[in-house]
């Protein structure tokens, strides 16, 4: 074999690099066939309430702390940059309106969406994949019950249905957070930067930004529970899909809000 | 009758099963030993059809596993008790139990099931305000005893138990075992157990299998165990480093 190596120095490379290419179309194959399959099971009897309303409580009401703080801090720190920025070219007067879209259209859905990766996706990654490591899947399946429906399917459900809610509270608080920066620091006036910014919004912005949350929703839930469910062995198995689903989940929503953005918004 | 007639099994270039041919018949007590590693779990689950094998037919009561069937009425003639519980940490113990009797086609009213939880709890030995505890808040031996009543729960035709008596003391090894050979008899089920423990394969066989090197190597009653002439069975039965069995593996 290293004979061969050495030989075909170039070969080995290529061969590297097919096997890598196959590699990853068989990981999109298979994350494809797993999201129809948890979007089927969504769709089709039985539905697990409890399950899910308790998937709810932990996607979506759970993580409003975190979500309000980074919301509230991003939103201040916006307002500052933009005023630094505007006074080069005497602009300052713009932070409502920079701040209310750049929340609004990116930062906003994007910093929930990144949360979701942290606080969720790594939860339900460790989750699943305990319950792999320790026969709990198994056991679901002695007991007559497919660990789709009853694990995978309530918590994106809950992924797709919470996050747009999540989002539009982080818009709400990210703005309020550019608003009470600018009132308290930057001199601005509260009714007049509150109008600047409700005038200045419009639709589409808002929609957009709760289409990204359901999206980014999916997204969080759906590589937790593809990661977990595809373990490997032990507490090294576990790291390993927790890590790898947050990864995942990461670049995945940072793509996904590239595409939405130039779905929505580009000319 | 469960019966497996020519099981391979491999795991990429790994062959576990290599052939395996069994029958348990109804209402019997059968114990599967063999080294670690030599497939027995991965047999048990093909019976489930939790692993699907490569090649060979398993049947139970003539029904292919493998036939595309009603899959829920199929594993409702099971009860399983893993090796180690495979308690859902997320429910109370008492839903744990009645997890079966709480959703698809044998649900019931949840007052119901929870009181056929707590009676199963009580025939294992737990009290009933074990019910409401979660099962992070328990021993090991009365995980075991959760893992046996949740197994039971729906009265199931077939019992599984992998390595029932593994990380307990002895005295509470011995409880368990006892514990599984009463509701066997009581509840007049198939059994099925792999175990590495000589006392339990004792207190529980009617017949004992032994697998090994992916096939099933000894066979016979339990009584007759001590009197076999197979040079692995007797060095696995005795503990011996020294037979035909390799030591390094």
């Amino acid at each position: 074999m290293s004979t061969t190596r050495a030989a075909n120095p170039i070969l080995h490379l290529l061969a590297r690099l097919g096997a890598a290419v196959l590699g990853t179309f068989a990981a999109v194959g298979r994350l494809t066939l797993f999201t129809l399959s948890t979007f089927r099971h969504i769709l089709t009897p039985p539905f697990y309430s409890r399950e899910f309303f308790h998937a709810l409580m932990n996607v979506g009401y759970l993580s409003l702390p975190v979500v309000g703080l980074t919301a509230l801090f991003t939103g201040g720190a916006l307002a500052l940059q933009i005023y630094a920025g505007g006074a080069r070219f005497s602009a300052e007067q713009v932070v409502p309106q920079i701040v209310a879209l750049g929340v609004v259209r990116e930062l906003g859905p994007v910093m929930v969406g990144l949360m979701m990766a942290a606080r969720v996706t790594s939860s339900i990654a460790a989750e699943i994949a305990t319950m792999k490591v320790t026969e709990q899947i198994d056991a679901l399946v002695t007991l007559s019950t497919n660990p789709m429906k009853y694990l995978a399917a309530p918590r994106v459900l809950a992924g797709l249905l919470t996050v747009p809610f999540l989002v539009a509270v982080g818009d709400t608080v990210g703005v309020f957070g550019g608003w009470f920066v600018s009132i308290k620091s930057l001199d601005f006036n509260s009714a007049t930067y509150l109008k600047n910014t409700i005038d200045f919004l419009e639709m589409p912005d808002i929609v957009s930004s709760l289409v990204k949350g359901a999206a980014f929703g999916v997204i969080a839930t759906l590589m937790g529970c593809y990661f977990g469910m595809n373990s490997g062995r032990g507490a090294q198995g576990v790291g390993q899909a927790t890590k790898s689903s947050v990864v995942a989940a990461a670049v995945l929503i940072l793509a996904a809000n590239f595409l939405l953005t130039q779905a929505f918004f580009a000319a | 009758m469960i019966t497996l007639t020519d099981v391979h099994k491999s795991f990429g270039a790994k062959q576990i099963l290599r052939g395996v041919n069994l029958t348990v018949e109804r209402g019997e007590s059968c114990v599967i030993i063999g080294g670690s590693g030599t497939g027995k779990s991965v047999m048990l689950k093909c019976i489930l059809g939790l692993v699907t094998p490569d090649r060979g037919t398993i049947t139970v009561d003539g029904e292919e596993v493998t036939a595309s069937g009603d899959r829920d009425a199929f594993l409702a003639r099971f009860g399983m008790l893993f090796q180690g519980s495979a308690l859902f940490d997320s429910l109370p113990v008492w839903q744990n139990v009645a997890f079966r009797l709480l959703r698809g086609s044998l649900k019931r009213p949840r007052h119901e099931a929870r009181e056929i939880a707590i009676e199963k709890l009580r025939r294992v030995g737990l009290s009933p305000d074990v019910a409401d505890q979660f099962p992070a808040e328990l021993s090991g031996g009365m995980q075991k005893r959760v893992g046996l009543a949740r197994a039971i729960a729906a009265d199931p035709e077939i019992i599984f138990f992998d390595e029932p008596t593994t990380g307990l003391d002895p005295i509470m090894a011995g409880v368990i075992n006892e514990l599984i050979r009463e509701i066997v008899v009581e509840m007049g089920a198939t059994a099925l157990t792999i175990t590495h423990d000589m006392t339990s394969v004792r207190a529980i066989a009617d017949k004992v299998a032994m697998l090994h090197g992916g096939k099933i190597r000894w066979h016979g009653p339990v009584a007759q165990l001590d009197v076999a002439e197979d040079p692995y069975l007797t060095q696995f039965i005795t503990g011996s480093a020294h037979g035909p069995i390799e030591t390094v593996r």
